[in-house]
């Protein structure tokens, strides 16, 4: 924020500095002494406190041996690498629960707040009770209340089993799986690079209707980029696609994808929490469109799903994704409490860190400055595309 | 509750002819009003029904209630059918007040009333004066006796001893008491043509709002002591509190900047014609407009921050959490946790509740002036 309003010129006096600047520079020069002052208090004890404990400061100990076990990582770990690498790791299991808990999170609020103005009286209901109960209980007592849950659950072999290959158990949730290595990860290529050039063909064609009204159907390109090109490569490698079912073996499970207990009701806790407040947004935000737009819409004929894709969304949006980005910050960094159950991601991991090595300020200063660049990387992304959707008044 | 009915929501049906029983009419309209959603009604009534009845059963029918103290037998030989409330009974001293002396534990009870008295009479508008202020200064220090003791015949209780809901109740109030002050400064800071203000303000709150309370928390207790003079050694609730007020007044400080950005550009100008210094003019004029914009907000944050009180419990300081997760460590009620946790969700609802009611009453009267 720039100053608060204009004031009037200062008279010229004797000094070259009016009265105001003069007080200005007098608070100024106070309030920086002060945090100097104690800033160097700190310091100064610090530095003698740690020469008093024998603690010396710097990464160097980034290169030691960690020896701390990690249970459930993405990442190749074991306990002979470095802190640098558990540190990575730790970083790769924040960013897993919080990618992905912000996929689920932004849907099933979605799903929740749109309940909230269904005309089935019932459904609003309920989710009205889903919202109001979720909000005011902590998050951190609902992680422990799932986590509890996630325990009391039976063991492996008397597993749950909703849907065939499906098994849920104290070992945690296990899911069919495609074992996932270097051929597969062509074929996603492939994915990937039809949907970027699908993506400027389609801006191409919707340009070329905006020039001459002809509306240009983009689903051709849509099935050759996106779906024959990765079939294409996956024949011509001879990609395999076969799903690995999981079995029980023994006490324990073989092949298929695990989420361990600690990660899946850290999941499940942040989702359920963060949906309860993004279902608000969502409903202030699709609330906030005015009643008019509704009517015209109606009066124009159209369908529901084209009027709430093409006329009520895009409105709705200019209201909801500054809020929507402070919800997925707080999800982010809310992640951090996963220290209570013992799934390790980075805080847990510097947490441990921290007690082994003693090196206290440089373990916290690293937890510090991966959060500022996680919440700095979504603002900077959230800031573009609301750029992108807001209103373009003239 | 909004009023949900007057959504401008999907195309509504041609108004029917108002005929027929009102109780019809009613389920025609809210519940019946096309195919698909009765099926929607029918399939979610169903949902409901087992969802309730399967909940009645555990934890009404199957309910072990009670059981003679210490004797968890009859809550085991329920286990998997029924709920074990009778842990609660068992252990609900422990929960609210931690390890307290037992004898003593009519002083934090009182403490907590004193609390509730206190949050109820700052609801009532007609009581906004400054007498209020007095009365908070009062009763924390009355709080502070009965919570120490050692004088009027008290006998002294320890800070380590505390636990359970007063230490909830203290974070979060002193949390609220100091870290509003200091929201203020620095909301004003951040809006000071002064420049290393401005930027130390900017600094503060970007810093404190860009990383989890976890790690504040954790440098509250692991850096506190490095960075005092060495003999030099504070209390670790203390040190959680220092936390959470610098954590308070960055989120505080931004919501009253929202406030104080909405207060019209004239008033500013006005104050200045009338001559008033920079805090006679915020003190009167900009600061009373700027917080009463942004109430609804404000109590949102408080109800927020009221719930990450709880996070204390990773450093280990004795809140209401943490006296629950420590009561079912007892062999004998482990297997009980959910019920504690049920009892324990239900203290934190009916403050973060009764707060969201009234934010809304707030909005409400706010809006109609």
């Amino acid at each position: 924020m720039t100053a608060d309003h204009p004031r009037p010129p200062p008279r010229r006096r004797f000094f070259a500095l009016g009265r105001n600047e003069l007080k200005g520079l007098f608070w100024q020069v106070l309030v920086v002494g002060i945090a100097v002052g104690v800033i160097a208090f700190l310091w100064s004890n610090t530095v003698t406190n740690l020469s008093a404990r024998r603690i010396t400061t710097g990464f160097a100990f980034l290169g030691r041996e960690a020896g701390m076990p990690i249970a459930d990582s993405l990442l190749a770990y074991n306990p002979r690498d470095t802190y640098l690498w558990a540190f990575v790791v730790g970083i790769a299991n924040t960013l897993r629960v919080a990618v992905i808990g912000i996929v689920l999170a932004t849907v099933l609020g979605t799903l929740i707040g749109v309940s909230r103005l269904s005309a089935n009286w019932l459904l609003s209901r309920l989710a009205a009770v889903y919202v109001e109960t979720l909000r005011d209980i902590p998050l951190l007592l609902q992680l422990l209340f799932w986590y509890v849950l996630m325990q009391a659950l039976p063991a492996a072999r008397a597993a749950w089993r909703p849907v065939e290959g499906v098994f849920l158990s104290n070992r945690g949730l296990i899911l069919p799986a495609i074992p996932f290595g270097p051929p597969q990860l062509w074929v996603l290529g492939a994915a990937v690079l039809g949907l970027a050039v699908f993506y400027i063909i389609r801006r191409r064609l919707i340009a070329q209707q905006m020039r001459d009204g002809k509306p240009r159907p983009a689903w051709p390109f849509a099935l050759g980029l996106i779906v024959a090109l990765p079939a294409a490569v996956s024949l011509v490698l001879g990609v395999s696609w076969t799903i690995e079912w999981p079995q029980l073996r023994g006490f324990n499970f073989v092949g298929g994808l695990t989420l361990a207990p600690e990660y899946f009701a850290l999941l499940i806790a942040l989702v359920t929490y963060t949906s309860a407040f993004i279902a608000e947004i969502v409903r202030s935000g699709i609330q906030s469109v005015p009643r008019g737009q509704w009517d015209a819409a109606n009066a124009l004929g159209l369908r529901r799903s084209f009027m709430l894709r093409q006329i009520i969304l895009p409105q709705a949006l200019r209201v909801i994704v500054p809020p929507m980005t402070s919800q997925y910050l707080n999800l982010t960094k809310n992640s951090s409490l996963a220290v209570a159950i013992g799934y390790q991601d980075v805080v847990s991991v510097a947490n441990t860190t921290l007690n082994q090595t003693g090196q206290a300020i440089e373990a916290i200063a690293l937890i510090m400055a991966v959060f500022l660049t996680i919440s700095l990387s979504i603002s900077f992304f959230m800031n573009w595309y609301n750029a992108r959707i807001a209103l373009v008044e003239r | 509750m909004t009023a949900i009915t007057d959504m401008p929501d999907a195309p509504r049906a041609a108004r029917r002819p108002q005929i027929g029983n009102p109780v019809l009419r009613w389920l025609r309209k809210n519940l019946f009003s096309s195919i698909p959603n009765g099926i929607l009604t029918i399939v979610l009534l169903a949902i409901l029904a087992k969802g309730i009845f399967s909940f009645l059963q555990w934890g009404i029918a199957n309910a072990v209630w009670l059981t003679p103290a210490n004797d968890s037998s009859a809550c085991k030989a329920a286990r998997g059918l029924g709920a074990c409330w009778a842990i609660i009974p068992e252990k609900y001293r422990f929960i609210l007040f931690g390890t307290y002396p037992f004898d003593e534990q009519w002083r934090p009870a009182l403490a907590v009333l004193l609390f509730i008295a206190l949050y109820y009479l700052s609801t009532r508008r007609a009581l906004w004066r400054r007498e209020l202020v007095y009365l908070w200064i009062g009763a924390l220090a009355l709080i502070s006796v009965l919570m120490w003791g050692g004088v009027f015949g008290l006998s002294f209780v320890s800070q380590d001893r505390w636990g359970g809901l007063p230490v909830t109740l203290i974070l979060a109030t002193f949390g609220l008491a100091f870290g509003f002050p200091l929201g203020i400064l620095v909301a004003l800071g951040r809006r000071s043509k002064l420049p290393a203000i401005r930027s130390l303000s900017v600094l503060y709150v970007e810093l404190i709002r860009g990383v989890p309370l976890v790690s504040l928390l954790f440098m509250a207790s692991v850096m506190f002591p490095l960075f005092m003079p060495s003999g030099f050694n504070i209390d670790k609730l203390l040190r959680a509190q220092i936390a959470i007020i610098l954590f308070a007044g960055a989120y505080l400080a931004e919501v009253i900047r929202g406030g104080l950005q909405a207060v019209p550009r004239g008033q500013y100008e006005a104050a200045d014609a009338l001559g008033l210094s920079y805090w006679r003019k915020h003190r009167l004029i900009v600061l009373p407009q700027a917080i009463r914009h942004v109430i609804p907000p404000l109590v949102n944050t408080f109800i927020a921050f009221f719930k990450d009180t709880s996070l204390v419990l990773i450093i280990g300081i004795f809140d209401l959490l943490t006296t629950a997760k420590t009561a079912i460590i007892d062999p004998a009620w482990q297997q009980f946790s959910v019920e504690v946790y049920i009892f324990v969700a239900a203290i934190y609802f009916v403050f973060c509740f009764a707060m969201s009611r009234y934010s809304r009453s707030l909005e409400a009267s706010t809006a109609s002036r």
